[in-house]
C-alpha cells in the first residue's frame, strides 16, 4: 500500500534474556492510512506494546529490531537521531498506559505541555501558554488556567490521562499511538477517555492506533483491527468484517472472554484455558494450537500463514478457520 | 508551605533539647575533676572544695544542667578558664575559617561529582562509566591525610604554586586567603565527590528508566533537556541529603585537614579544648556545632519541598 501513513514491514523484535532470546514481535506487517484508526488487540505479553515501541523507536537498549517502519515516507529504523527527535511529538505522538507514571512528578502540567509545544512549533511563551489552555479545554479539563501551575499528583488518574492526551495532541500529530490508554483507569472513566480520543481523532483528521486487550474497546471505534498472539498478527480485518465473521479461533476466544452483563449470577467467566506459549521457546506449529479447541493435524507441526479470506482485506492465520455461518 | 515550615521548625525544639542534654552529660562524664584540672596537682583539698563550690560542681548534675541551659538561653555560653575568652568569642573567631573551607570543599565536590554522575548515568554501563565508578571507589578509600600530603608535595613543594600552611582572613587579603584555602579545600573536595557521584549516578539511572522519561523522548525533547530537567530534578533528593550531611559534618571543622594546613578553624579549637580539658569551651562548641548541624538538616528538609512538590503538598 503506497498511500499508507505508517507501514510496518516484516518487523521482528528480539530481546536477549537470561533464558535465551525472546522474540517479542515476529514478522509483523501492518499499515495505517492517513486519518484511519487501527486497533491492535491481544492479551498481556503478546507483543503489542513492543510493536508500538518499535514504531516509536523507543525499544529497550538491548532489543534488536529488524524490518522496516515506514512513516510519512521515511524509514524510522534508519532515521538519524536528530531527525527522529523532530518527528516525535510533532507528527508522531503517544499516550502511555499509566498516567500515574507517564507524567513527570516534579514538573508542572504547564511546563510539560509548553515544553512540547515550544520544542516543535515556533511560538513564544505567551502563545504556547495560550495553546496549552486551549488543549486542556479541548480534552475536557475544567479551570485549565489553574491546572497549568499544578503538579500531576494534584490531579485524578482520569484527569492526568486527559493531560497526557493534551500533550500528545499539542502539535497536531499525523499519528497518535494510544497504548492501553484506559487500562489503568476506573471503568467509569474509560468510556470518557476513549470517546475523547475518538472525537479528537475525527476532528483533527489524524491516524490513530489503539492498543488494547479488550475487543470491546476497538469494536465501534476503529476502521481496522489486528489481533496479535505470541508476537504475530493472527487475524486482521476491517472492523465490521471482523465482528461479522471472525475466522481465527483465538479472536473468537478473546471475544468470548469478555464479561457479559446478561448472564445469570455466578456463571463462571469463559476464560481462555491455558497460558500463552513461552516466548523464549518458540513452537513449531501454530502458537495458539495448545490452547485451541479446534486444534488438529498439522496445527502442531506447521505454522499457518496469514492468508486472505473472502476479501483481500480480511487476513487470518489458521488451518481450521471458523467457517462463514457457523462451524462446518 | 508556611505550615510545612512551621511544623519542621517545631520539630527542632525537642532535637535541640536532646542535643544539649547529651552534650552536657558526656562532658560531665569525662574522667577527672575540673577543679583539679584548674588548680593543678599541688592543690589542697580545701582549695579544691572551695573552687568546686564556686563552680557549682558540688550540686547535683540536673541542677548544673539547668543552670547551664539558663545561661545559654540568655546568650551566655560561659568562658574558658584558661584563656578567659568566652565561648562565643572563640567560636566567632573560628567559624569563618571552617565555614569558608566547608563551602569551598563542597563546591569542589559538587563541581566534580555532579557532571561525572550525569555523564555516567547517560552512558550507564559504558567503558567511561565503569572507569569513573571504579575511580570513585578508589578515591573513597584514600584518607584525607594522604591526599593532603600528596597535594602539598605536588603544588607546594614541586610546583611551588601554593603555600602549604597558614591563613590570612578573607577580609584582610582575599587573594592570599584563597591561595591558603585552595589546597585544604581541594583535599576535602576530593574526598567528597565520590559519594556525591555514586549517589546521584544511581538515582539518575533509576529515573532514566521511568515512564516519564520515555514520554519525554516520545515528545521529541532535546537529550540535554531530558537529562538536566526531566531526570536530574527528580533524582536530586538524595544528593541534597548527602550534601546537607557533608556540610553539617564540616561545620564541626575538619580536624585533620585543619591541623595539616594549620588553619585556625573550629576543628582545631575542639581538639585543643579536649587536650586541655577546657570543658566549658568543649560543651559550648559542641552544642553550637550540633545546632548548626540540625539547622542544616532543616534547610535540607525545606529544599526537599522545593524540589518535590509531592512533599510540599504532604503526599509523600
Amino acid at each position: 500500500m503506497s498511500g499508507a501513513l505508517l507501514s510496518v514491514e516484516n518487523a521482528v523484535v528480539d530481546l536477549p534474556t537470561p533464558r535465551g532470546n525472546l522474540r517479542a514481535v515476529d514478522h509483523v506487517d501492518l499499515t495505517v492510512g492517513a486519518g484511519k484508526t487501527l486497533g491492535i488487540v491481544g492479551e498481556s505479553g503478546c507483543g503489542k506494546t513492543m510493536l508500538s515501541r518499535a514504531v516509536l523507536q523507543l525499544l529497550p537498549k538491548k532489543a534488536k529490531l529488524s524490518g522496516r517502519v515506514m512513516f510519512d515516507g521515511q524509514d524510522l529504523t534508519t532515521l538519524p537521531a536528530e531527525k527522529l527527535r523532530k518527528l516525535r511529538g510533532r507528527s508522531l505522538a503517544v499516550v502511555f498506559q499509566d498516567p500515574m507514571t507517564s507524567l513527570n512528578p516534579v514538573l508542572t502540567i504547564g511546563t510539560q505541555l509548553i515544553e512540547t509545544i515550544q520544542e516543535h512549533l515556533e511560538l513564544d511563551l505567551a502563545q504556547a501558554r495560550q495553546r496549552s489552555i486551549e488543549l486542556l479545554t479541548a480534552v475536557g479539563i475544567p479551570a485549565p488556567e489553574q491546572r497549568l501551575t499544578q503538579y500531576p499528583h494534584q490531579l485524578s488518574g482520569g484527569m492526568r490521562q486527559r493531560v497526557a492526551i493534551a500533550v500528545a495532541l499539542s502539535c497536531e500529530p499525523k499519528l497518535l499511538i494510544a497504548d492501553e490508554p484506559t487500562t489503568a483507569l476506573d471503568v467509569t472513566i474509560q468510556a470518557q477517555i476513549l470517546d475523547l480520543l475518538a472525537r479528537e481523532q475525527q476532528r483533527r483528521h489524524m491516524a490513530m492506533i489503539i492498543i488494547t486487550h479488550d475487543l470491546g474497546v476497538v469494536a465501534g471505534r476503529t476502521d481496522e483491527v489486528a489481533v496479535m498472539y505470541a508476537g504475530r498478527v493472527v487475524e486482521r480485518a476491517p472492523t465490521p468484517a471482523l465482528f461479522k465473521q471472525m475466522r481465527m479461533p483465538y479472536t473468537e476466544a478473546l471475544l468470548a472472554a469478555l464479561p457479559k452483563l446478561d448472564v445469570p449470577p455466578h456463571t463462571p467467566l469463559p476464560a481462555i484455558s491455558g497460558r500463552p506459549p513461552d516466548p523464549t521457546r518458540p513452537l513449531k506449529g501454530c502458537s495458539f494450537s495448545p490452547r485451541c479447541r479446534y486444534s488438529a493435524g498439522r496445527c502442531s507441526t506447521e505454522k499457518p500463514r496469514l492468508s486472505p479470506a473472502e476479501t483481500l482485506e480480511h487476513l487470518y492465520a489458521c488451518f481450521h478457520p471458523i467457517a462463514a455461518g457457523g462451524r462446518a | 508551605m508556611l505550615f510545612f515550615v512551621a511544623r519542621r521548625l517545631l520539630y527542632l525544639v525537642p532535637v535541640l533539647i536532646a542535643v544539649s542534654v547529651l552534650t552536657f552529660v558526656i562532658a560531665s562524664l569525662l574522667p577527672g575533676d575540673l577543679a583539679y584540672v584548674i588548680l593543678g596537682d599541688q592543690a589542697t583539698p580545701e582549695n579544691v572544695a572551695a573552687l568546686r563550690h564556686d563552680l557549682g560542681l558540688d550540686q547535683p548534675i540536673w541542677l548544673r544542667y539547668l543552670s547551664w541551659l539558663w545561661h545559654i538561653l540568655q546568650g551566655d555560653f560561659g568562658r574558658s578558664f584558661r584563656t578567659g575568652q568566652t565561648v562565643w568569642q572563640a567560636v566567632s573567631e573560628r567559624v569563618p575559617v571552617s565555614f569558608e573551607l566547608m563551602i569551598l570543599a563542597e563546591l569542589i565536590g559538587l563541581a566534580i561529582g555532579v557532571p561525572l554522575a550525569i555523564a555516567c548515568a547517560a552512558k550507564a554501563g559504558s567503558a567511561f562509566d565503569r572507569f569513573m565508578t571504579g575511580s570513585a571507589f578508589g578515591m573513597l578509600s584514600v584518607p584525607t591525610f594522604l591526599s593532603a600530603i600528596l597535594l602539598i608535595y605536588l603544588f607546594a613543594v614541586e610546583l611551588r604554586m601554593l603555600p602549604a600552611t597558614g591563613y590570612v582572613p578573607f577580609t584582610e587579603d582575599p587573594v592570599a586567603n584563597l591561595r591558603f584555602m585552595v589546597l585544604p579545600a581541594l583535599t576535602l573536595g576530593l574526598a567528597e565527590w565520590p559519594g556525591i557521584m555514586r549517589v546521584l549516578r544511581s538515582d539518575m539511572i533509576a529515573a532514566l528508566q521511568e515512564d516519564y522519561i520515555a514520554l519525554a523522548k516520545a515528545k521529541g525533547l532535546k537529550p540535554s533537556r531530558i537529562l538536566f530537567v526531566h531526570a536530574l530534578k527528580p533524582s536530586s533528593l538524595t544528593l541534597v541529603t548527602i550534601t546537607g550531611i557533608n556540610i553539617g559534618r564540616l561545620i564541626g571543622g575538619a580536624v585533620i585537614v585543619e591541623s595539616i594546613f594549620a588553619l585556625p578553624g573550629i576543628g582545631r579549637l575542639l581538639v585543643g579544648a579536649i587536650y586541655t580539658r577546657d570543658l566549658i569551651i568543649l560543651q559550648g562548641v559542641v552544642l553550637l556545632v550540633a545546632a548548626g548541624f540540625v539547622i542544616m538538616n532543616f534547610i535540607v528538609d525545606l529544599l526537599y519541598a522545593v524540589l518535590d512538590p509531592r512533599i510540599r503538598h504532604g503526599h509523600a
